[in-house]
């Protein structure tokens, strides 16, 4: 007789108030395989995983682990049932070492109440033999790089006895050659019987390595597939429900007109850390320059000191004719940048605030948001109104707050913001990070007709395909510094990936 | 537009009812009948005289809770107004002791003397925090003390003082009728007086609204009491929002004490009313920032203050009215987020129906 599946939902069904929930969910994953979810973003992976991992309850529908039926109140009682899950975003505290990350919250202790730690370092170490996830234990989370980081949240739910492993999107930060070794050791522990759910929308990557496919659309699970007998293409078609959109740009509109010259930027932040050094590069009107580079490496310093939000230690940046190297944010924007913030909640809105006043936004001092040192409103709102249907932001009205959106949304609004009163230069961080396909297509769309018009891009981008696909020109950021060029007509992912780890040679 | 209303009304008397309750527990656990105790204050702050009293109370409060609210908005906690307004009443009373000028000319010395004063105090505050990180909470409870010390030191005769006639106490010297500002008799039957700056109480509130609801200036304010990160990125400057800020909140906190000293004490001495910054935080908190809100906070505040004198006739602690002030304070403020909390899910499905009904086909208009 079959072993019980690892886990077993059906019908899971999870309502939340204008967020995409859950419908109707039937997964079965067999014990000892790797399962990967797959679903556009927004399709409702991760309240699923959180639905799994007891940090909600669904509304209908039932968990079974192993042939046997639970209801799980919080993470711990998905721990005791061995559950286990790697969030996507590290949760690692900087200063302690690996072997303190790990015991954090369930330290060993001998008697009288004496902290443990050789022999919490002794199973670690075993533990990392065992499963191909080798780290120093002794050293510090802070030196690791990201690859490393993640051995160590995937040895941290190990080390609590889970023997089902949930990974959301693990490859999202990951550089190609560090997915092969993440995958190496997805199958290492798969050999030692367990079970891996493994969610992203990656395709080629859950082709590699999973042994079954569940995608997800529009909340509910629309197919289980093969994926030895299933291509990258249908799986796509599968996930989205139509047509693949592309991020590739034709024709080259590239100009001989600098728009943007920066040159020697430097600068300096604590403890006279160098965090840029010697940036130098022009963009022409109507091309896009995309920075390429592991995340933390520089790219967002490299935003916002041509935002002027940092001050330069060295170094100019000329727009057009005006050298704006000691202009502020405001003269910035107002001499026509664009600016696409990385982190849209954090620096694109004010999520309390009506779409119209985020409308305004960045654009504070200009018509039609004012008059004078006065506030148009009506101005601002007519013209909230046009972006709201020109980008196709989903909203009932202007007057609903940022907050009520859904990301691809606010993105949208942003994006439309930003492109209105005739920029000369854009600066987009992450466009379409976290946005769902439809408006990911419609953001590429946005930006090729920015491109055509003849406005300079500058792209920066943890996605690939994205930079490959978008750019003319490509540069590889590195420890603050411009590394490597590369051409997006022929280089692959997996060489970009080399040059962003500085392992590779410049192509 | 009417839901809007009732919700932004919601908290409020909820926090109020809920105040009442706890006022009414105490009150009949410590053997007093509630309902009659209410009756009393009642009958006794809606007299003529007791509502003149408390249009004038009000003033003072109304000006400190604006001074606070203008920092709020922007996220920063100018817990200094009582020390900015007692410093500037006293110089203003100096200055207003000294000049001998046209009536309204001195008037308006006396006014511009008065912010000027407010804002230097807060400005101590506020280069100390935009030049070396200080927060503005540590150094304006700190300046309040600094406050009073430099009052005592200035308020010695020889310098602005002058020992008042038939008292042992000290004051500035008493104001010529000429820097005077007149009140007037605004309700039938009272002996008292209103001052006759109400009116500039009115004009602040009025132009707080105008700042922060209509001007640039005001939507940097608020964009960067929002979301600090977000208006930097928008270009705002928020090192020169901290310090003007600052600097106005200053200057409106400058004017509390000038309706009193200018339609009623005519000098500053020892016996000036201290303490109504503190009793602007919680009206701010109250009105919840918003100009008509606080001028209702300000006029309950001082109706209760007002109305609490006659429980001592009936052998009820006073501070009874203290403890629900205190409680319709911190319930407001839980209640105001619970209202917020209910909004942002109201919103929310909202756009979710929305979105739903896209999806069937049906566009909305």
């Amino acid at each position: 007789m079959l072993a019980a599946p690892a886990v077993e939902l059906r019908g899971i069904t999870k309502r939340f108030p204008g967020v995409v929930a859950n419908h109707d969910i039937d997964i079965t994953v067999r014990s000892g395989t790797v399962h990967a979810i797959v679903g556009e973003n927004g399709a409702g992976k991760s309240t699923l995983m959180n639905t799994l991992f007891g940090m909600h309850r669904p509304d209908e529908g039932t968990i079974a682990i192993n042939g046997e039926q639970v209801v799980f109140g919080s993470p711990a009682d998905a721990i005791a049932r061995g559950v286990g899950m790697v969030h996507q975003h590290f949760q690692l505290a900087d200063n302690l070492t690996v072997t303190e990350n790990i015991v954090l919250g369930m330290e060993p202790t001998s008697r009288f109440g004496v902290l443990a730690m050789r022999t919490a370092q002794d199973r670690i170490v075993k533990l990392g033999r065992q499963y191909g996830l080798e780290v120093d234990p002794e050293a510090l989370v802070e030196d690791l790089g990201v690859g490393d980081r993640q051995r160590v949240e995937i040895l941290k739910v190990l080390y609590r006895g889970a023997r089902i492993l949930i990974l959301d999107e693990p490859t999202a930060v990951l550089v190609p050659q560090e997915v092969a070794e993440l995958f190496d050791a997805l199958r290492e522990l798969k050999e030692q019987g367990l079970t891996v759910i493994f969610i992203s929308h990656k395709l080629d990557e859950v082709l590699t390595v999973a042994d079954d496919v569940t995608v997800i659309r529009g909340g509910t699970t629309v197919a289980a597939v093969d994926p030895r007998t299933t291509t990258a293409r249908q799986l796509a078609e599968l996930m989205v429900g139509s047509e693949l959109p592309s991020p590739a740009t034709r024709d080259s509109t590239v100009t001989d007109t600098p728009v943007l010259r920066v040159e020697g930027l430097g600068l300096t932040g604590k403890d006279d850390r160098q965090l840029l050094s010697d940036i130098t590069f022009t963009i022409h009107a109507g091309e896009v320059l995309g920075i390429a580079g592991v995340e933390g490496n520089g790219q967002a310093e490299l935003v916002e000191t041509i935002m002027g939000m940092r001050t330069a230690a060295g170094g100019t940046v000329v727009l057009g004719d005006d050298d704006m190297t000691g202009w502020t944010t405001r003269r910035r924007r107002e001499a026509g940048i664009g600016y696409i913030p990385e982190d849209r909640s954090r620096h694109g809105l004010l999520l309390d605030a009506p779409l119209w006043e985020n409308r305004m936004l960045g654009h504070q001092t200009q018509p039609p948001n004012v008059k004078g040192i006065l506030i148009d409103a009506s101005g601002a709102k007519a013209d909230t109104r046009r972006i709201v249907a020109a980008y196709d932001v989903r909203t009932p009205s202007i007057d609903v707050t940022a907050a009520a959106l859904s990301g691809g949304n606010q993105q949208k609004l942003i994006v439309g913001r930003e492109m209105s009163g005739e920029p000369r230069l854009l600066i987009a961080a992450h466009p379409t990070r976290g946005v769902d396909v439809g408006a990911q297509a419609a953001i590429w769309d946005l930006l090729r007709d920015a491109r055509a018009k003849g406005l300079a891009v500058l792209l920066v981008s943890a996605d690939l395909d994205e930079l490959i696909g978008l750019s003319d020109t490509l540069r590889v950021i590195l420890r603050g510094r411009l590394v490597a060029s590369a051409d997006p007509a022929h280089v692959t992912p997996e060489e970009l990936g080399s040059a962003m780890t500085g392992a590779g040679d410049e192509s | 537009m009417i839901r809007r209303i009732g919700l932004a009304l919601a908290a409020p008397a909820l926090a109020l009812a809920f105040a009442l309750a706890v006022t009414s527990a105490i009150l009949a656990g410590t053997g007093h009948p509630p309902l009659e105790a209410f009756g009393w204050m009642w009958d006794y702050g809606t007299k003529p005289d007791s509502i003149a009293l408390t249009i004038n109370l009000a003033t003072g409060y109304y000006l400190a809770a604006i001074a606070v609210a203008i920092g709020f908005r922007m996220n920063l906690f100018n817990i200094g107004v009582d020390g900015q307004y007692r410093l500037a009443a006293l110089v203003a009373a100096g200055v207003a002791g000294a000049i001998h000028l046209a009536p309204i000319l001195t008037v308006a010395i006396t006014i511009v003397v008065a912010m000027l004063v407010g804002a230097l105090w807060a400005a101590i505050a506020a280069v100390l925090k935009v030049k070396r990180g200080v927060s503005e909470v540590i150094s304006t409870i700190m300046l309040n003390y600094i406050a009073n010390a430099v009052i005592g030191y200035l308020l010695v005769p020889g310098r602005l003082g002058v020992n008042v006639q038939g008292s042992q106490g000290v004051g500035t010297k008493v104001i010529p009728p000429s820097g005077r500002v007149p009140g007037f008799s605004l309700v039938g039957g009272s002996q008292t007086q209103v001052y006759g700056l109400v009116v500039l109480a009115i004009l602040v509130g009025v132009g707080y609204w105008f700042l922060l609801g209509k001007t640039r200036f005001g939507f940097d304010l608020r964009a960067t009491g929002r979301s600090e990160s977000a208006a930097i990125a928008s270009g705002v400057n928020v090192r020169r929002m901290v310090v003007i800020s600052l600097l106005i909140s200053g200057g409106v906190a400058g004017l509390i004490g000038i309706p009193n000293l200018l339609g009623e004490s005519y000098s500053y001495s020892q016996n000036f009313p201290a303490g109504i910054g503190f009793v602007g935080i919680s009206v701010a908190l109250l009105g919840r920032n918003n100009p008509v809100g606080i001028a209702f906070g300000a006029l309950l505040w001082a109706f209760l203050d007002n109305a609490r004198q006659i429980l001592d006739l009936y052998q009820v602690s006073k501070e009874i009215v203290t403890i629900m002030q205190a409680t319709a304070v911190l319930s407001v403020v839980v209640a105001y987020e619970v209202v917020r909390r209910y909004n942002n899910n109201r919103h929310q499905r909202e756009v979710a129906r929305s979105l739903e009904k896209l999806k069937s086909g049906t566009v909305p208009a």
